[in-house]
Order: C-alpha cells, then structure tokens, then sequence
C-alpha cells in the first residue's frame, strides 16, 4: 500500500481536461432549462441512471465517468441511488415492454424541475431493436426527453460534454 | 442411417449441420439425454426453441464432443427435461414463453421472460394477441417465523442492468434468494429471423454490450461454420487479440468493483485506471473502445497497423508493471479477505451440474474453457493455462480473474509475435441451400453458444445465441444462502452475470 501512495506522489495526474460543453447538445437544451429551475440548480447535478433496456454497453461508459480519468464529481455532477435525490434521470434504451413502467414510474418519483437524458442510439428510436414485439422505442416514447446523446455506447467524453451542457446552460440564467 | 452420439443416445444425423453433429431423435432418446444430464454423464449447453421442435445442446465432458439433439413436437409439447435437470428449467420456460411449445411435467410452469407486457403471445410461434397490462408473478412460497421479505429492483441503487430479486431473510441472514429476469428482453431472435447475415451479426454484437466481441465472434464462427469456409489467419488471429483485450477489460473492471463492493476504494480506483487505458488502446488499435462490429462473418472489419500494435504493446507493458502490486495488495489487505474468504461459496458439485462456465465454474472446480476443450484458431495453437481453483468463494472468484489477467496479457503478446500477414476477409456466398452451424467461443464471462440456420437465399432462418449467465444466475442464489443481506452485492459482483444476454 505504502508502495502504491508513494508512488502516486510521483506520477503525472491521470485527470484530464474537460471537453468544450457540447455545441449541438447545448442548443437542444437551450428551451429546456427554465430561469427558475436554474438558480435552484446551481452548478450541481443529482443524476439517477436507469438502464430501460440497453445492452449494459452504455452503462459500462457512464461507469468511467467515475474513473481517475474524468472524475466527473468535480464538476459537482454525483451519482444517486434514488430518484427521489435526482435532478436528472440518465436513461439508456432501447425501453423494453417489461422496462417501460419502471421507467414511468422512477420518472414519476423524480421531484421537479427535472430532466431527462436520453443516452445512446438505441435510446433514440430503438436503434437496431426497433420494431421489435418486445419494444416500445426510443426513450422518449415513454418519457419527454431533454437532451439526446448520440453513440453505440457513446464515450465517455461525449456523456460529459453531453451534462457539461446541462449545467452550463442552467448557469447562464 | 442413425447415429449414436456418447455411446447413448441414438438419432438420425442431420446433413446440412456443421460444427457438431446434430441428431433428430424420438421420445425415448430426448428422456435417455435427460437422464444421462441427470446423472453426470451429459453437461447441458443451451436448451432452445424452433418451429415446432426443441433443440438441445449438450457436452460430453469426459470423452470430449459436443452435439445439438433435435425433438420433433408435432402436437406442440416435449417431455421436460428440467424435470430431471435443474438446469433446463428456465430455459424450458422461455421455449413455452417464446414459441408455446409446452414442456410436459415441467417443475415449474411459471412463465419466464413474458411478463405479460409484449401485446402478443408466443412471439416466435403462433403469436397471439395477448393483453399487455401485466402478469402478476407468484414467488416461490417461504415458511417460517420471523422471516421477511425485502424485494429489490427491477431498477437498482447503482449504475446496473435492471433485474428483480426477491430475499427472503431470517434477521440478516438470506433464507432464500429468488431472482425475476427478462426485464431487458428485447426480442433479438424475432429480429434476427429474416435478417441479412450482416444485420443479424450486428445483432449479436448487440446482445450483451460487455461481450460484444465475443457474441460477434462466435456469430461469425457459425456462420462460417454453416457454410463451410474458414477466416483468413490474420483474420483469426485479431480475433482472438481483440476477445483477450475484452477479457482483460472486464476482469479489471470486475476486480476492482468487488472491492469496491468491500469498501476498498483504493483497488477500485486503480483498477478503472487500467482498464480505461485497455479501453483506450482498443479505441487506439480497432477504432472503437468495446471493439464493436469489428468482427464480421468472413473475417474482421478493419485492419491492425503499427501504431495500433504499439498502442498495445506498450498496454502490455504498463498493466505488467502496475498489475502485480495490485494483486499485491489484494491479497496483503486483511479487511479485504475478510469479506471475501468464505463468503458466497458454491459447491463444486453444484457448479458441475449446471456446467457453469467462466469464473465462475473455474473458481469451483469446473475446468471447462471453450478455448481448450473445444479448440478454435488462433488458440489451438497458442500456448497458455486454465487457472482453476476449488474454494468457490468470493476470493476464488476474484483470483480465477487475477490468473486470467495474467494469461491473457501473455497471449496478447504471443498473437503479436506471430500475427501472420495477408487477406482479413473471405467472401460469404449464399450456400444456395439451408445450412446449419454451431460455434462456442469463450468470452470474458464464460462460454458463449450460438446456433444458426441459414436459409438458401442466404437469409438468417433461426439464430440462437446462448449466454453463460443462463447456467449461472440460478448458482447465485444457491451461493448466496446463509450469507447476511449485506455481503449479496460482493456475491453478485463476484459472479456478474448478465442481464441483457440471459434476457435477449
């Protein structure tokens, strides 16, 4: 152990700079984020991540969010357990017919104002699934979406510039 | 001309299936297999549905082979094997679920993936309208004072697939474990019949997203297979390059998420260093992070340069140097071995019946690795171990990966050294007739299965692909009996099955 925190004193810091707050993404957001819903927001995000039916591709991106790489809590943006603490639910599709009430019903529990991010190209219009017996389509089929961010899964740096622009715009107010 | 597969069980060879044989049988020969997966002698691999029969694909492990053994069911139902063969159960309701083909004196006549929620029944069969307002799902009764229940899911705490389970505990100790999937099924081999081969092997791609390259391999594999041709050597070698970088990415992953489960933050963190660079060398080196759609039937997508092969290269080194002192500290922490020594055991036996794959049968006792006992190229002709430990606690768990890192890095820098030159694509003709094919290839959970038939105007007729976790979710919650509420996550994470591939 002793080993491993010596050496971290050494090397070079793994964290990088952030990504210009998504151009495209901001102008999706512009409308969306009301003056009031802004000052409550501050610069800190609360996001509750629901998987409606995705592949788990996209969950393992938003997982290296967390890593020594993005770090993504220092821009105050934190991951909850529960939707009742969220500002944002980040929602991966396709949505299933088995996910589809779950997912209304984890939107229902989320307090206002609140928005949704919809994560992946699948979670757009069902991607390779649409059609499908067993899927309803992309996520705002189910619940309105805020923000779309596009990518098969989409990177890392994609999903924060994507929630960058969330909170840029909320600042501006 | 009838064939006996095993010494056991008698049926007539079907001509147009390549990979293994695949034997049409009678009653009596579909009961012979149940009995002989009952006693050991037969280890089941997948057990699925089609139009008007039932295929079952089982392993002979001690004399080595494989074979897919059809039943007929002109009247729309088939004796249980899941009577017999606890395994067979959940498969057997998904057949029922998926084509109405009814397992008869089945253990448990529960439906499966169909929650009521589709708008139709048997969507692969004679798909009825059905109502979509919900079944309601009876949990397996338990009786006993002082017992309560805590249900969990379908969405979870943490950044997870979406499942439903089901603890009933007495104080803090779990009595018992029941799990409720298909959350995620998304209808994948409705979509994948009448495909193209392209659009079916983007598909399999996209069954289970940390198994891309996996899925998309062994979808490449069978359909080869069916049509008799082989990848290109350079082909087969990236192939295998890009299977271990995806298995080194998720055992890094899962190494560190475990102790995360435990509380140890610090292994965490350095093991999500690591494989984001892994991650990155394969966006480096094949164009994209999880190395999707980069395989294809016929070959690869794209080719490795020499800049890709120095990203990897110097992968190789930095995860050899930085890996040994996190092991180091893994097995150094005491707080750590605390949580993982002896908590969440399965019994060798259990493994053994359910032919668990992976880690997780590895860790058991089950020595089972598709590379070497059913080899494919690259790795007949590659050079590594099988780590296989039998404690089947957590720490075996977390150790088989250690192992597997490990090999995986050397055979990472064999398939470099000898990666051979030439084409990395061989044309896929149309057969001009139906054909069937059957590959397995090893993926970072455990053996992947897909079984396909291709019609003659080149079209996918039935593709059926098989993931690990249907041989190991039913093992979690043996695993998990006896042991406090508070050590299921370590457990789950310990075995992380998958949602979206079991769901389909």
């Amino acid at each position: 152990m002793l080993k491993l925190l010596l050496d971290s004193l050494v090397k070079p810091v793994l964290t990088e700079a952030p990504p210009a707050a998504g151009t495209a993404a901001a102008a999706e957001l512009a409308e969306a984020v009301g003056r009031a819903a802004r000052r409550r927001l501050g610069r800190s995000l609360s996001v509750r991540e629901v998987d409606a039916g995705s592949d788990n591709g996209p969950e393992l991106e938003i997982h290296a969010l967390n890593n020594p790489f993005h770090d993504i809590e220092r821009f105050g943006i934190r991951f909850v357990a529960s939707p009742r603490h969220a500002d944002v639910l980040l929602v991966t599709g396709p949505v299933t017919r088995n996910m589809a009430q779950a997912l209304e019903r984890t939107f229902a529990a989320t307090p206002n104002p609140k928005w949704v991010v919809a994560v992946g190209d699948a979670a757009l219009d069902g991607g390779h699934f649409a059609g499908s017996y067993a899927v309803v389509g992309g996520v705002g089929a189910v619940v309105p979406v805020d923000l779309h961010i596009p990518g098969d899964p989409p990177p890392p740096a994609a999903l924060l510039e994507g929630l960058l622009a969330l909170i840029e715009r909320a600042d501006i107010g | 001309m009838a064939q006996t597969f095993a010494g056991m069980i008698r049926g007539r060879p079907v001509e147009r299936h390549r990979g293994w044989p695949r034997l049409e049988v009678g009653r009596r020969a579909w009961a012979t297999a149940g009995e002989a997966l009952a006693d050991g002698r037969l280890a089941l691999a997948g057990l699925w549905g089609d139009r008007s029969a039932v295929h079952m694909a089982v392993l002979a492990e001690e004399a080595g082979g494989a074979a897919v053994l059809t039943l007929a069911c002109p009247d729309g139902t088939f004796p249980s094997v899941g009577r017999l063969h606890a395994p067979a159960i959940r498969p057997e309701r998904a057949v029922h679920d998926l084509f109405g083909l009814r397992p008869l004196d089945a253990p448990d006549p529960r439906p499966w993936l169909d929650h009521g929620r589709w708008g139709v029944r048997f969507p692969l069969g004679a798909c009825e309208p059905a109502p979509a307002d919900g079944l309601t799902y009876a949990f397996l009764p338990v009786e006993g004072e002082g017992l309560h229940q805590i249900p969990v899911g379908p969405v979870h705490a943490g950044i997870i697939e979406p499942g439903h389970f089901r603890f009933t505990a007495s104080g803090e100790t779990v009595v018992r474990l029941e799990a409720r999937l298909g959350y995620v099924h998304k209808g994948i081999e409705a979509l994948m019949r009448g495909a193209t081969l392209a659009n079916a092997a983007a598909l399999a791609g996209r069954v289970c997203g940390d198994s891309t390259v996996a899925y998309a391999y062994a979808f490449a594999r069978a359909a080869e297979t069916a049509l008799g041709i082989e990848a290109p050597p350079r082909a087969a070698h990236l192939r295998a390059l890009m299977a271990e970088l995806e298995r080194i990415a998720n055992h890094l992953g899962d190494i560190g998420a475990i102790c995360n489960d435990a509380a140890f933050t610090l292994m965490h963190a350095h093991c999500a260093t690591l494989r984001e660079r892994v991650l990155r060398a394969a966006r480096a080196a094949f164009g994209h992070r999880l190395m999707r759609d980069r395989i294809a039937p016929g070959g690869v997508a794209g080719d490795l340069d020499a800049d890709g092969a120095a990203a990897i290269r110097s992968l190789v080194a930095e995860v050899q140097a930085r890996f040994p002192a996190l092991v180091e500290l893994y097995d150094a922490t005491t707080s750590l071995q605390d949580r993982t020594v002896a908590t969440g055991i399965l019994k060798s036996e259990l493994a053994r019946r359910f032919a668990a794959g992976g880690y997780v049968g590895r860790a058991s006792g089950r020595a089972f690795d598709a590379r070497r006992a059913l080899p494919y190229p690259p790795y007949d002709a590659l050079s590594f171990e099988v780590p296989v430990l039998s404690e089947g606690d957590v720490n075996a768990r977390v150790w088989v990966r250690i192992r597997e890192v490990e090999q995986s890095l050397a055979l990472v820098d064999q398939i470099l050294d000898r990666l051979p030159d030439g084409p990395l694509r061989v044309a896929i003709g149309g057969a001009g007739r139906a054909a069937e094919g059957v590959a397995m290839v090893e993926g970072f959970r455990g053996d992947v299965l897909v079984w396909l038939r291709i019609g003659a105007d080149g079209q996918v007729e039935r593709c059926h692909p098989r993931d690990p976790s249907w041989f190991q979710w039913p093992l979690l919650e043996a695993a998990i009996e006896g042991n406090i509420v508070a050590d299921f996550p370590l457990c789950n994470k310990s075995f992380n099955c998958s949602y979206s591939g079991h769901d389909l």
